[in-house]
């Protein structure tokens, strides 16, 4: 029976005109594309749907503002919440300062050290948060020990494969070796073709380097945590254990703020371009 | 064979004369790379390269991949320090000063145009570096744009420019600082035959006007010899001859010289008392040869030095033919089992068909030997 049928598929495979076959291929590609993408969104938009209705909610399940209209009141909530952007702010300096030459000269005067690069970093992924605060307490400055800065140096570990990959990336996309050489020759000292060269050339993976770097940071707890410091998830976290609705509605504005951010610099590179292919279009 | 150049100019890169085919009275600078020695690993891209160019001369460094022609341009540029050696310039030691003090214009392979910048500020960069005030940064940058024809494209960027349009770009980016000397590292490679054709004939044009003192590295034997003053074969390191296109051609120092420049056939003979037995005649050799008489020799004849005829006595076969216009080149299978190529006449081929007997005989008075002895 089974055989027939096989046969059957077979003889019907056989009689389908190729077009045919490769329209219903495609269709049935799309289907899957199509659940994929529902089951993917389930997965995403569910949760964050009942954090928002929850933070939308009063104690009695009505629909409420209180929450929400609540934050900037809320104790500690604006100190956790600077604390968390100044926190960002040095971390994507410091990581921007040390990864960007490195990166650059690598590719520039060891190309073959990058397969080592790459795995080098990303050894803080694998290596757990306890492991590389005690690391960098090791070797941090003293003059930060005892301050919340301490924890930047932990992020600048922490964010190094994010911010590593996207250069990386960035560098590869371009001839740096002749670029470099071809400002040389016409002068250009290492400062100008850095600040006129290099760097406009990624500016693309220097923004991907910043946002990946401060959504990491805005989101950190475990390390925050540990150093006992009350960065903006840490607030978040202990608030939860006391009013529960405010949490979550700090935890949908944090998200929020991410996206903002991601959509501004996002939006901002767009503009570059924009105006970069306007003026081109003019001529 | 380590050939120095005899340019024109004194060993210590002084007082450019006329000569050997070339105008006196050139503007640039002159060029002596001395005794350059560069070693990779093992490998030894620089072996004694020995080479003086005039003011206002544009030189071609030619030779195979790995000859060393692009490092010792690099030597020159500044982007590559020489193990031993120096480069001099206009009289002056520059092996030591930094790639970006060396005044010396290049253009690259690769398109090398700063991708964030449009045409006129490339052209304009070195002109930036050197604090030129804006006003007249553009109109300098104008100038070059307009000299190379590309002035509507002046607010375009590199991926807006065709790869012609990019090394036109590049090359009025070099010339906009009034190089010393202007380098040409394999420009034309990457572009189609007719923009090449069309690009080399631009620079050779812009440089005869500008007499800017030009190094131009090929791989590109028709390049070299379409537009240089004097060309340079390198192999392995050195100079294996430097001179006039048409010496080159005509009067090849070594048969390295003689097989990479144009076309060259091998054909068998035998080393005899006053030459070598080719094709049933006796032919002088250049430089006469150590060999022994009665030695099987390979024996290097260009097509235009060999003649084809019918002959019902003849022991060789025509096996193809390939027009090229006024000349017919003639393929004819030889008794030994070689293929030369002989140039004919279009008019005296028609009468040469595919399978026709025919006898192969050398015209040429004296003939080169290639450098191993044939088996």
């Amino acid at each position: 029976m089974a055989v027939a049928v096989a046969a059957g598929a077979l003889a019907e495979e056989l009689v389908t005109p190729p077009g045919r076959r490769r329209a219903g291929g495609r269709r049935r590609l799309r289907l899957w594309r199509g659940v994929v993408l529902v089951l993917a969104a389930i997965y995403f938009f569910v949760p964050i749907y009942a954090a928002l209705r929850f933070a939308l909610e009063d104690n009695l399940g009505h629909f409420s503002l209180a929450a929400l209209s609540a934050i900037p009141h809320a104790t500690g909530f604006m100190s956790a919440f600077l604390l968390s952007l100044r926190l960002a702010a040095v971390t994507m300096a410091i990581t921007l300062v040390l990864v960007v030459p490195t990166t650059i000269f690598v590719h520039l005067r060891h190309p073959r050290l990058l397969v080592a690069f790459d795995g080098i970093s990303l050894l803080p992924i694998g290596i757990p948060p306890i492991v590389l605060i005690v690391g960098v307490l090791q070797v941090a400055p003293s003059i930060l020990k005892g301050t919340p800065y301490l924890l930047s140096l932990e992020y600048v570990v922490l964010a190094m494969p994010f911010a590593y990959r996207s250069l990386d990336a960035g560098l590869r996309a371009i001839d740096l070796k002749t670029l470099v050489e071809a400002s040389r020759s016409l002068g250009g000292n290492l400062r100008s073709t850095l600040w006129r060269v290099i760097l406009p050339n990624l500016r693309s993976a220097l923004l991907s380097a910043v946002i990946l770097t401060a959504a990491l940071v805005l989101g950190e707890f475990t390390m925050a945590s540990l150093d006992l410091y009350s960065t903006l998830p840490v607030w978040v976290v202990n608030t939860e254990l006391l009013t529960a609705h405010i949490s979550v509605a700090v935890s949908i504005l944090s998200l929020l703020l991410t996206w903002v951010l991601l959509l501004g610099l996002s939006a901002f590179d767009r503009r570059q371009y924009k105006r970069f292919v306007a003026v081109a279009e003019e001529t | 064979m380590d050939v120095v150049a005899k340019p024109d100019v004194t060993k210590d890169g002084q007082g450019a004369t006329a000569g050997d085919g070339h105008s006196g009275g050139r503007g640039g600078a002159t060029v002596h790379l001395a005794d350059l020695h560069r070693r990779f690993g093992e490998t030894r891209a620089l072996d004694g390269l020995d080479l003086a160019i005039g003011a206002g001369e544009l030189v071609s460094l030619l030779g195979p991949s790995g000859c060393g022609k692009t490092t010792a341009l690099r030597v020159l540029a500044g982007f590559e320090t020489p193990d031993k050696g120096r480069v001099v310039v206009d009289g002056a030691d520059i092996t030591d000063l930094p790639a970006q003090r060396r005044d010396m214009g290049m253009v690259f392979q690769s398109y090398s145009l700063f991708p964030n910048m449009n045409a006129m500020d490339n052209v304009a960069f070195g002109l930036r570096m050197r604090r030129m005030g804006a006003s007249a940064r553009r109109r300098r940058a104008g100038e070059l744009l307009e000299l190379v024809g590309l002035s509507k494209q002046a607010r375009q960027y590199a991926h807006q420019l065709s790869g012609g349009q990019q090394q036109r770009v590049a090359l009025a980016r070099a010339l906009a600082i009034e190089p010393r000397v202007l380098l040409l590292d394999e420009p034309l490679s990457a572009l189609d035959a007719k923009v090449r054709v069309q690009l080399r004939e631009q620079i050779r044009a812009l440089q005869t006007r500008l007499q800017t003192t030009t190094v131009f590295v090929t791989h590109d034997q028709e390049e070299a010899l379409s537009i240089s003053d004097r060309v340079c074969v390198m192999r392995e390191g050195r100079i294996e001859q430097v001179d006039v296109p048409a010496q080159l051609y005509a009067n090849p120092a070594t048969a390295f010289v003689a097989e990479f420049v144009g076309t060259m056939n091998r054909v068998p003979g035998v080393a005899s008392e006053r030459g070598v037995a080719v094709f049933g005649r006796e032919v002088a050799v250049r430089g006469g040869t150590s060999r022994s008489a009665g030695a099987r020799v390979d024996v290097l004849v260009r097509p235009e030095e060999l003649s084809v005829a019918p002959s019902e006595e003849g022991s060789s076969v025509v096996v193809g033919k390939t027009f090229f216009g006024a000349v017919t080149r003639v393929s004819v299978l030889l008794e030994e089992g070689a293929t030369v190529q002989v140039d004919r006449s279009s008019t005296d081929a028609a009468a040469l068909d595919p399978g026709m007997i025919v006898t192969v005989t050398v015209t040429a008075t004296e003939v080169m030997l290639a450098d191993a002895p044939a088996e």
